[in-house]
């Protein structure tokens, strides 16, 4: 019972995606002040989901059932990783041991339920999204797994995530070191590319393949797809906090680095064109998991 | 009004048809989502799917290859889902009404909710026009 609490209620999904819809507004808003407009009102992104709700929901023909399942499949993954960060902040020492591998498997499967559900809808624009999909997960995985080496080595081989934030209690955070500020400076990338902004936004790229993947979604599908967007926004910034940043975590403190990380995506995301999908994957098999390499050499050696 | 109704009218996805214009208005259309008019104020938004869409913005005469993919397009879009006839040519065909290549006008093939008329419509008049369509809508349900 407490624990579908834990998962449902407060730092699982509606938790998670409160916060979430509230960072794409202030994503939203930041974006639009940029570019020298008003942007639109809080509550934004919440009418959005409302909106979507109450549309039709149309179903292409020929598609199969995997279609309608896809979108839950990825957004219960994604609650899931919320539930663990959350707890793991919440109560350090009550996580299992090994929670930070399950939790880097469930952060890939949005991405799999989007390639499944463009795959199903059987739309030519949907397969073209869906495998530079494929292609951008085989390109970010490498790197993102790399530093998340140089993180677990960095605290003692621990695989749990209240363990690694333990440590950095005990001893600062992990970006306060070389390797860990190298293996920040990669995850930071791979945040970018895991959660689907510019400049590797390639699979839903709106002006040439039409939202891509998204392409035949409509009403609650899309919603959720949008729900496990938001989640995202919340979930991966709290892993590389949970990683990186886990000195102090007080609220007040907890807030800030959320905020300065957001605003890192989002200056990312304004500042850089589109990459085609082949520069990406060129992108992130060079620099990004060189330095990923570097960061667990250096932690080895203990820096 | 209900929460349905609210949520439609505060967050219009905007899918944007050409169907054999001058490109003039397709260009007026988007400047209303720049700096200086920037209808994402009202949540207005341009989406690239039909499937997405809450407003189907058409302009252009028309013509008898763009008839069929019309209605094509309109049936795709997931309901509801309001029309905008934008510009002189998608209200009445213009200049081009007595043509060799133009069929029927656009209010004889989709139910059209919103006439922009203008050649092209300033991007104020589109917005003025977007309102009052929120402004029926609201007070109808």
């Amino acid at each position: 019972m407490k624990s579908l609490f834990y998962y449902l209620i407060f730092p699982g999904f509606l938790f998670s995606a409160s916060i979430g819809l509230f960072a794409g507004w202030v994503d939203r808003k930041i974006t639009a002040r940029i570019q020298w407009r008003r942007g639109p009102p809080w509550h934004q992104n919440f009418t959005d989901i409302l909106k979507l709700l109450g549309k039709e929901v149309i179903v292409p023909q020929g598609a199969k059932t995997t279609f309608l399942l896809s979108p839950y499949l990825g957004l219960l993954s994604l609650a899931l990783v919320a539930k663990f960060l959350g707890e793991s902040i919440l109560f350090p020492l009550q996580g299992f041991a090994g929670d930070l591998i399950v939790v880097l498997y469930l952060l890939t499967i949005p991405a799999i339920a989007m390639v499944v559900g463009a795959s199903a809808s059987g739309n030519p624009l949907a397969s073209v999204g869906a495998s530079r999909e494929m292609k951008l997960v085989l390109a970010y995985e490498l790197p993102f797994i790399l530093s998340v080496i140089a993180v677990i080595i960095k605290s003692g081989g621990a695989i749990q995530l209240g363990e690694i934030l333990n440590h950095q209690i005990n001893f600062g955070s992990n970006i306060a070191s070389a390797s860990g500020l190298l293996a920040f400076f990669t995850a930071i990338f791979c945040m970018q590319a895991k959660l689907g902004f510019v400049p590797f936004d390639a699979s839903e790229a709106e002006q040439e393949i039409m939202a891509g993947v998204l392409i035949e979604y409509s009403g609650l599908p899309l919603a959720i797809f949008k729900l496990t967007k938001a989640i995202m926004l919340y979930v991966m910034p709290l892993f590389m906090i949970v990683l990186f940043l886990g000195k102090d975590l007080n609220p007040f403190f907890l807030i800030g680095k959320y905020i300065a990380i957001l605003i890192i995506i989002i200056l990312l995301k304004n500042t850089n064109p589109r990459l085609r999908i082949d520069q990406a994957l060129r992108f992130f098999w060079g620099a990004p998991a060189l330095l990923a390499i570097i960061a667990i050499a250096l932690a080895l050696f203990g820096l | 009004m209900d929460l349905k109704t609210r949520a439609l009218t505060k967050s219009i996805w905007v899918f944007h048809v050409s169907a054999g214009s001058c490109n003039n208005c397709d260009i007026e259309i988007l400047d209303c989502f720049t700096p200086r008019f920037d209808v994402e104020r009202f949540g207005i938004q341009l989406v690239g799917s039909v499937r997405h869409a809450d407003a189907l913005l058409i302009t252009g005469a028309m013509n008898r290859k763009a008839v069929p993919r019309m209605k094509k397009i309109y049936a795709q879009a997931p309901k509801p889902c309001v029309v905008v006839a934008v510009g002189q040519c998608a209200l009445s065909q213009h200049m081009f009404r007595d043509s060799y290549n133009v069929g029927e006008p656009l209010d004889k093939i989709l139910p059209v909710d919103l006439y922009v008329p203008g050649c092209p419509p300033k991007p104020e008049a589109i917005i003025a026009g977007i309102v009052k369509l929120v402004n029926k809508i609201r007070n109808k349900k």
